[in-house]
């Protein structure tokens, strides 16, 4: 650092009249400002009219319309889904990542399969849904299941195709990083394989796993788009009951509820990021 | 690793065979498994695609052949209303700007960071990752009023990219300090500054060259995610490629042009994160 | 009329919202008014709800492209009069009185009644109960979510009705779709014109007009309406206050409420919608006489949801239909 010191001050005679009086942090101003002005701005927003009522005055009592049956039932529906998906994802993307992972690292078949999760990972909606429900359902071109209708089974299977893949490209890194040498020490000490994945690739896989299923956890708790054109004629999770509440034309449509909805939606994602945020912090150390 | 093979050479003749018998039987399970989960999960993965391909060479009735489906992307149009090609258009441009505001803003912050304001870095990251706890469901029912406001500066869709950049700032983030954690940032500037070079070149000559995969992996997720895009678009009313797609899905009966259109999209992604993938190996090992 | 032509033409340009072409023949409409007059019409957001309608109208207020015309529901028409300007189209007087705003602030345009469309591979349908049968097994669906889409709730309103239930209490039809889901019978899967074609939801419940084997695009689909039960619903015209192109908005208005053999309420009847001026463009013979006869008939009197009836509907679907179907 003191190298630097003393470039500076020799650099600096050459440009005088550079803005060289202003902190450093300066610089992250425009970025500072955009995304008060994008996200933090909205989210006060909704934090704010989520404690109003249509008059505009405020209600602090909204907060106990979070506790009323029926938003409770979407939450929890949420949280079913959400559950359901992620472990499925993370389960099956995990044995994916590994069976990746286990190639060669510059194979075709390694990059097919990262190109392959870094599309299928964004995508959802329309298509996806649609295509899923001419091909299974009970008049589904191939297979004919009924339980494909019920919430949550089917919607976990769609919501399934891109978790995986979201699954894959975040478990990756942390099954690169277990060392061929570790596998090889332990054999030489006379270890099963299961006793090496349970002792030692298991406990070291197990945070970037736990933080992997989080991740998908959050995806899964905003997707919208696909369960929109699935099935919208029962709202089971908040993100519908939210579009409900800002688009029902029978009456029923209520800015406030949505933001209250939205305000739900944002304390539950929060605890699950800080979870993964941890995990995340934990899973880096093993990794050094 | 010296350790390793040592240990391994100097128990008895029948130890010193098991690891290499071991290892071949290893392989040979570990292969077969490989296969199997490829296959499986190629079909899981491959299924819908293939119905959707189906789809959208689609006849006018059940059972015939045609590529209408595919030629309609560029002329599909309802009497009255926008055609596709306008909103595959204005989703186009979107990606463009997005991933051009996101790289004038994001990567040089930072660099910036990184060099020079160390103590912010905590709270940058937090910042880029708030998007992925603030979902855009979430987020577009505070987004009205601000939307509001930009309308009367422009009605385009084209005004979805000040959102967007946040909505794909985890992402690049990610990608970015990757790519950034990769490189010895402080030995790079301190040589260049030592050279005479001022902060914005030790930015944008010397630092960010290094980062190439790291910014093009940033981009092309950003693009996807444009493309993609459905939530913030339908709920502030404007009309960009899944919209436009939804809108059809709803009012017509010919959902071939729906699967064509979503095919294309998702090929052109493919085969853009593949090229990106090689490219990005040959240059690592050329340096 | 003239000066209001020649205003519009002025003015070139019409911003409309939440119209699909193929609903009701909006799309004849949209292209016959800019062949007529040459005015460039802007179709947004055609698959919007009313209520998103009305959302553009706030959001956009003062801006270039709101939309200059609303075709709303009855129940957010009603609770968004502070946004119309007033206005008589020159047929005025054939409105009738109940389906139109004594000072011109809305006037109803088009409608129909609930109807049950299914595929004829079914046979033919008799009454509501036989949808309970295990012929239809995962195959009757709604149009959208009864809480949030107008045309769903009145489809619960008319199996309420066909069940023997009243206009002003809608438990009987909510406990139908529960027997529904119980007999397995039940899709919740969203009636489209795709899944129709695929045949994923082969029963639909929905507006007469959006029954009709052209809309739906299958050959084979038929036309079902309970006996005795004609559950009407007519959409709603109002002109926003604050419209940018108030000329052609009201040039637009006369020509949906002018009775020539090409106007907005003819090209209604051939998209199979009831235009509001019906009675008295059969009485005055302009009705096309064709398409009027291949409007499916209903039985009994027709019962239209006031807004109290409709506001407690959406309450109690509110509160029941998930737990219902769920």
């Amino acid at each position: 650092m003191a190298v630097a010191a003393t470039t500076e001050t020799g650099a600096r005679p050459a440009r005088a009249g550079r803005r060289l009086s202003a902190p450093a942090w300066v610089g992250t101003v425009p970025f500072l400002g955009y995304v008060a002005i994008f996200l933090l701005w909205p989210t006060g927003i909704v934090v704010v009219d989520a404690l109003k009522n249509p008059n505009g005055a405020w209600a602090f009592s909204n907060i106990t319309e979070l506790g009323n049956p029926l938003v409770r039932g979407y939450f929890i529906g949420s949280f079913k889904l959400c559950l359901l998906s992620s472990l499925l994802g993370a389960v099956f993307g995990a044995i994916l990542a590994y069976a990746v992972a286990s190639g060669d690292p510059d194979g075709t078949v390694r990059r097919l399969y990262l190109a392959v999760s870094g599309v299928l990972a964004q995508f959802g909606g329309v298509t996806l849904a649609f295509a899923f429900l001419v091909v299974i359902g009970p008049v589904g071109l191939l297979f004919h299941a009924s339980w494909f209708y019920s919430f949550p089974w089917g919607i976990t299977v769609i919501y399934a195709y891109f978790q995986i893949p979201l699954m894959v490209l975040v478990f990756l890194p942390a099954i690169d990083g277990l060392k061929v040498q570790w596998r090889e020490a332990s054999e030489n000490l006379g270890a099963s394989a299961w006793q090496y994945w349970r002792h030692v690739g298991g406990p070291l896989l197990a945070p970037a796993f736990l933080g992997g299923t989080l991740l998908l956890f959050a995806n899964a708790l905003s997707a919208f788009a696909t369960i929109w054109a699935w099935e919208n004629q029962i709202a089971y999770i908040v993100p519908q009951q939210i579009s409900i509440a800002l688009s029902s034309e029978v009456g029923l449509s209520n800015v406030n509820v949505a933001d209250l909805l939205a305000l739900g939606m944002v304390i539950m994602v929060a605890i699950v990021m800080t979870g993964y945020a941890l995990l995340q912090r934990r899973a880096a150390r093993w990794l050094r | 690793m010296a350790a390793v093979t040592a240990l391994s050479e100097t128990p008895a003749a029948e130890s010193a065979g098991r690891p290499r018998g071991m290892q071949a039987r290893r392989r040979r399970r570990l292969n077969l498994f490989r296969y199997v989960v490829f296959t499986v999960f190629g079909l899981f993965f491959l299924v819908p695609l293939l119905a959707m391909a189906r789809f959208s060479l689609e006849g006018a009735t059940l059972g015939t052949w045609s590529l209408t489906a595919w030629k309609q992307i560029a002329s599909y149009q309802g009497t009255g209303v926008p055609p596709l090609i306008s909103s595959i258009e204005i989703t186009l441009e979107l990606a463009v700007i997005t991933c051009a505001v996101m790289l004038v803003l994001l990567v040089p912050t930072m660099i910036w960071v990184r060099l020079r304001v160390r103590w912010l870095a905590r709270t940058m990251e937090f910042l880029c990752l708030l998007p992925l706890t603030i979902p855009a469901i979430a987020l577009v029912v505070g987004l009205g009023q601000i939307y509001n406001r930009l309308q009367h500066f422009s009605l385009s869709a084209l005004m979805l990219f000040w959102v967007y950049v946040i909505l794909a700032l985890p992402y690049a983030y990610q990608a970015l300090s990757a790519g950034l954690s990769a490189i010895d940032v402080e030995t790079l500037s301190e040589a260049a500054r030592s050279l005479g070079a001022s902060w914005f070149t030790v930015m944008m000559r010397v630092i960010a060259p290094n980062m190439r995969q790291a910014i093009l992996n940033a981009l092309l997720l950003t693009a996807s995610l444009v493309l993609g895009e459905f939530t913030i678009a339908f709920l502030l009313l404007y009309n960009n490629l899944q919209v436009e797609l939804y809108s059809i899905s709803r009012n017509t009966p010919n959902a071939g042009v729906l699967f064509s259109t979503s095919l294309a999209a998702l090929l052109l992604t493919f085969v853009l994160l593949l090229i990106l993938s090689y490219a990005g190996r040959r240059r690592r090992g050329r340096g | 009329m003239n000066a209001l032509v020649a205003a519009a033409k002025k003015e070139g340009t019409l911003n409309v919202i939440a119209l699909p072409p193929t609903w009701a023949n909006y799309g004849a409409i949209l292209s016959a008014f800019t062949t007529k007059y040459g005015i460039k019409i802007n179709s947004t957001l055609p698959d919007g709800t009313s209520q998103q309608e009305v959302n553009a109208v706030k959001t956009q207020k003062g801006t270039a492209k709101a939309p200059d015309v609303l075709d709303v529901g009855q129940a957010v028409a009603l609770a968004n009069t502070s946004l119309f300007a007033p206005y008589k189209v020159a047929t005025w007087s054939d409105i009738p009185a109940a389906q139109k705003d004594a000072g011109g602030l809305w006037y109803e345009d088009y409608g129909g009644y609930m109807a049950i469309g299914y595929s004829s591979k079914f046979g033919t349908i008799t009454s509501l109960n036989d949808l309970l049968g295990p012929k239809f097994k995962n195959a009757v669906a709604l149009n959208g979510n009864p809480t949030s889409a107008n045309a769903a709730l009145n489809g619960v309103m008319m199996a309420n009705l066909a069940s023997g239930g009243t206009a002003s209490d809608i438990s009987k039809g909510v406990d139908f779709f529960s027997k529904l889901k119980a007999a397995g019978n039940f899709s919740p899967v969203s009636a489209t014109g795709a899944t129709i074609k695929a045949g994923t939801t082969p029963v639909v419940f929905n507006w007469d007009y959006l029954n009709l084997s052209s809309y739906v695009g299958v050959s084979n689909w038929k036309v079902f309406v309970p006996q005795g039960v004609a559950l009407g619903g007519y959409y709603t015209q109002a002109i926003n206050k604050q419209a940018p192109h108030p000329a052609a908005a009201r040039l637009w208005e006369e020509f949906l409420y002018s009775q020539a053999a090409s106007g907005g309420q003819n090209l209604w009847i051939e998209g199979g919608a009831r235009p509001v001026e019906q009675l008295a463009m059969s009485n005055n013979g302009s009705i096309n006489q064709a398409a009027a006869g291949k409007l499916p008939s209903v039985s009994g009197s027709p019962v239209f949801l006031t807004q109290a009836q409709n506001t407690d509907a959406a309450k109690y679907l509110a509160a029941n239909w998930a737990k219902a179907v769920g």
